[in-house]
């Protein structure tokens, strides 16, 4: 589509990316209350109702799918659709494509909500979407592909920008990883059976899971850091040759790291090797990320005192930093496994969503709403829904990283004779409930934080409504 | 320096269709090297000898198994540990794991590994504990799952299900083949004969004839060939 077909008032079509926004930040209400919802259940077992559709086990899978293709999918989404145009000087290529990508995803997303308490999965960790879901999943997907490239191809400027190499590799790596760990032969409308079988099966899952977090909640939101952190700090980027250097070693080395994910199980040797090795290599790739966001702000350290955007991507930021550090130290074959089946790992998931991609999604939002809408509606309350959300976090990851430690050294514990210290499972269980409890508290803080800014944007729209419009031109 | 970075920006960043092609190249390397090896027959996990297709009533308890999420709190998969071969019996092999669709080794030990529970406890304690764990486990955080008890697998699902396994490979005999439903019915008539001999009265069509079978079986066929082999093959850390 020409820009000349675009409306006047929106060169940009603006109008996606409040739709986007919107949808992120409702999703990102329903993904925490899902969470502390199943994060109550482990602590008070009653809380799962005595229903099939609310147990952990169907409810956890609708958790991370929410927060993972809801919540930060169209975080993801609204930046790219906020930056891309403005990057390359051009409209997206179709606007219709963009709105299908936009109704399609949130089909796609109901479809998941609708399903998952059923118990309609294919049991693959953020992969349990049953068939038809995948292949619609394929149709959005390439829909979205084909208006990014469409975008880059009709583009005003030649160069691209660091953000739209790692958006780039996003649109491309996640298209692989879903076809290759989706192949499956359907049995009946809502199940199916993997082309793969029991290790081959999970080295392909593990070889897609690690690479979700990779190519999903990493090299997307790094493109977001790239484009935001210098708009809300007003300073350039720090290094561009370390970012070329941190971009190809970081999109090459991470797809190697899934086996870590199948440490002393039955796959070789040689691969879980592999795993291990690029796992730990990846501490230079991921740490030259954020080294390069937080050099941004060399000599604006001074803002960060008083603005609230850039204290949510400083933090994010950090988290990126530690969880990175964190997982490769996980993936060292000793380590693992102490840590390996316990809530250290699920503490350290939640440094990098709560943390990294949490953090990162409320930064862009709040910088974003003033520039889509208008003055943000309680100041005060961006301010309250980060020290909400960063004090949640820390009680949560602190309660997963005592709780995991302690469950991994129980297990393990032998008596001076070589027997199981604690051979009753259900004494483990039993110490875990503290750390449960603590955890439900830091999960409602996080939500309370995201509940604050879900009610700021409605004032803030409700008030845009009064408020004159914000000129597109300024804005650009 | 200066130069490495003007190369970059002249002949990468101005170049979209180049940039893309060499960002998948970039992925497809690491891919191509570890799932392609695993794919291939000659290195593929090693069979073990006496390992065999679920019978059709264990696909179905199977199929539960996945549809309530029990990997979601129970792995099944014992590292090669003294803790863990003490807790749950022999460490996992790969070639157990043969006629896994989809894998079921589970990420988090919210409960205790379930690789080897077959034939650890009776049928009816599975009953008990299903309907109500801390009757059975006292402390317990696990939710009753009371509706197996009601609802009912059925031949058509069980047909689909060994129509699909079968084309993928799985060798089930010709008249498992033909006929799923029946060898199914014969399973669970026996699995409710022997409830009702313990004093429970629960019919053969129900789903939790199915998912106790499929619990029963489990790690029973590898236990048994592991404890053939010992001696070349000894329990390693």
């Amino acid at each position: 589509m020409s820009p000349a077909t675009q409306p006047q008032h929106d060169p940009w079509d603006d109008d996606l990316v409040r739709k986007f926004l919107s949808a992120t930040v409702l999703w990102a209400v329903v993904g925490l209350l899902v969470g502390v919802i199943i994060a109550l259940q482990l602590a008070w077992w009653p809380a799962n109702l005595g229903l099939p559709y609310t147990t952990f086990g169907r409810l956890r899978p609708l958790h991370t799918n929410a927060v993972i293709f809801a919540f930060a999918g169209n975080t993801v989404f609204t930046g790219i659709y906020y930056s891309m145009p403005r990057l390359l000087k051009t409209p997206m290529w179709s606007r219709l494509l963009g709105r299908f990508h936009f109704w399609g995803w949130q089909s796609i997303i109901v479809a998941a909500a609708l399903t998952l308490p059923f118990g309609m999965t294919q049991s693959k960790e953020y992969a349990e979407l049953i068939w038809p879901i995948d292949l619609a999943i394929v149709v959005v997907w390439v829909a979205f592909a084909v208006n990014f490239f469409g975008t880059i191809f009709t583009r005003k400027v030649s160069h691209l920008y660091v953000a739209i190499w790692f958006y780039m590799s996003f649109v491309l790596t996640i298209a692989v990883l879903h076809i290759v760990n989706s192949l499956a032969l359907p049995a009946t409308l809502t199940r199916s059976y993997p082309v793969f079988s029991g290790m081959t099966d999970a080295l392909v899952q593990w070889w897609y899971g690690h690479n979700a977090v990779a190519f999903f909640l990493t090299t997307p939101f790094l493109g977001l850091m790239y484009y935001f952190l210098p708009k809300s700090s007003g300073r350039p980027v720090y290094s561009y040759r370390l970012s070329i250097i941190h971009f190809w070693s970081l999109v090459f080395l991470y797809i190697w790291a899934g086996p870590h994910h199948l440490l002393y199980s039955g796959l070789p040797d040689w691969a879980q090797t592999l795993g291990m090795v690029f796992s730990i290599m990846l501490i230079a790739p991921s740490w030259g990320g954020m080294i390069n966001g937080l050099y941004t702000l060399r000599g604006a350290w001074d803002q960060v005192r008083t603005d609230p955007i850039l204290k949510f991507q400083v933090v994010a930021i950090s988290f990126y930093g530690m969880s990175t550090f964190e997982g490769p130290m996980m993936s060292i074959r000793s380590v693992n496994a102490l840590a390996h089946f316990t809530n250290w790992v699920v503490g350290h998931v939640h440094a990098g969503a709560l943390g990294w991609n949490g953090m990162m999604a409320f930064g862009m939002i709040y910088w974003l709403v003033p520039r889509l809408w208008t003055t943000i509606a309680k100041p005060a309350w961006v301010e309250l829904h980060f020290w909400l959300a960063s004090l949640g976090m820390l009680l949560y990851i602190i309660a997963m990283w005592a709780g995991g430690l302690t469950e991994g050294l129980m297990s393990r514990a032998l008596t001076p004779e070589g027997l199981l210290l604690y051979p009753n499972f259900v004494d483990i269980v039993a110490r875990m409930n503290p750390f449960f409890w603590t955890r439900v508290i830091g999960g409602t803080m996080y939500l309370v934080g995201a509940i604050l800014m879900a009610i700021n944007l409605v004032l803030t729209i409700r008030a845009s409504k009064h408020a004159p419009a914000v000129s597109a031109a300024a804005q650009a | 320096m200066a130069t490495q970075n003007d190369w970059h920006r002249n002949n990468l960043e101005n170049k979209g269709a180049l940039f893309a092609v060499l960002s998948v190249a970039a992925i497809a390397v690491g891919s191509w090297v570890e799932l392609v090896p695993m794919m291939t027959v000659d290195y593929a996990p090693e069979q073990i000898a006496g390992i065999e297709p679920y019978t059709p009533l264990e696909v179905a308890g199977r199929d539960i198994y996945v549809r309530e999420g029990c990997y979601v709190c129970h792995s099944q998969w014992v590292r090669p540990f003294r803790s863990e071969t003490l807790r749950y019996g022999d460490w996992s092999r790969a070639g157990e794991y043969v006629y896994d669709r989809p894998f079921q080794l589970g990420s988090r030990r919210i409960g205790p590994d379930l690789m080897r529970v077959g034939g650890k406890y009776n049928d009816a304690w599975h009953v008990q504990h299903l309907m109500d764990p801390r009757s059975t486990s006292k402390g317990s955080i696990m939710p009753p799952y009371a509706w197996l008890m009601d609802a009912t697998w059925s031949d058509a699902d069980v047909e689909a299900s060994i129509d699909a396994l079968s084309t993928l490979g799985h060798p089930y005999t010709l008249s498992v083949r033909e006929d799923p439903a029946k060898a199914a019915h014969a399973q669970a008539d026996a699995l409710s004969a022997r409830l009702a001999e313990s004093g429970l009265d629960v019919p053969a069509d129900r789903e939790i004839i199915a998912l106790v079978a499929y619990l029963q079986r489990l790690g029973k066929d590898g236990t048994a060939a592991i404890a053939h082999s010992k001696g070349n093959d000894e329990v390693a850390p």
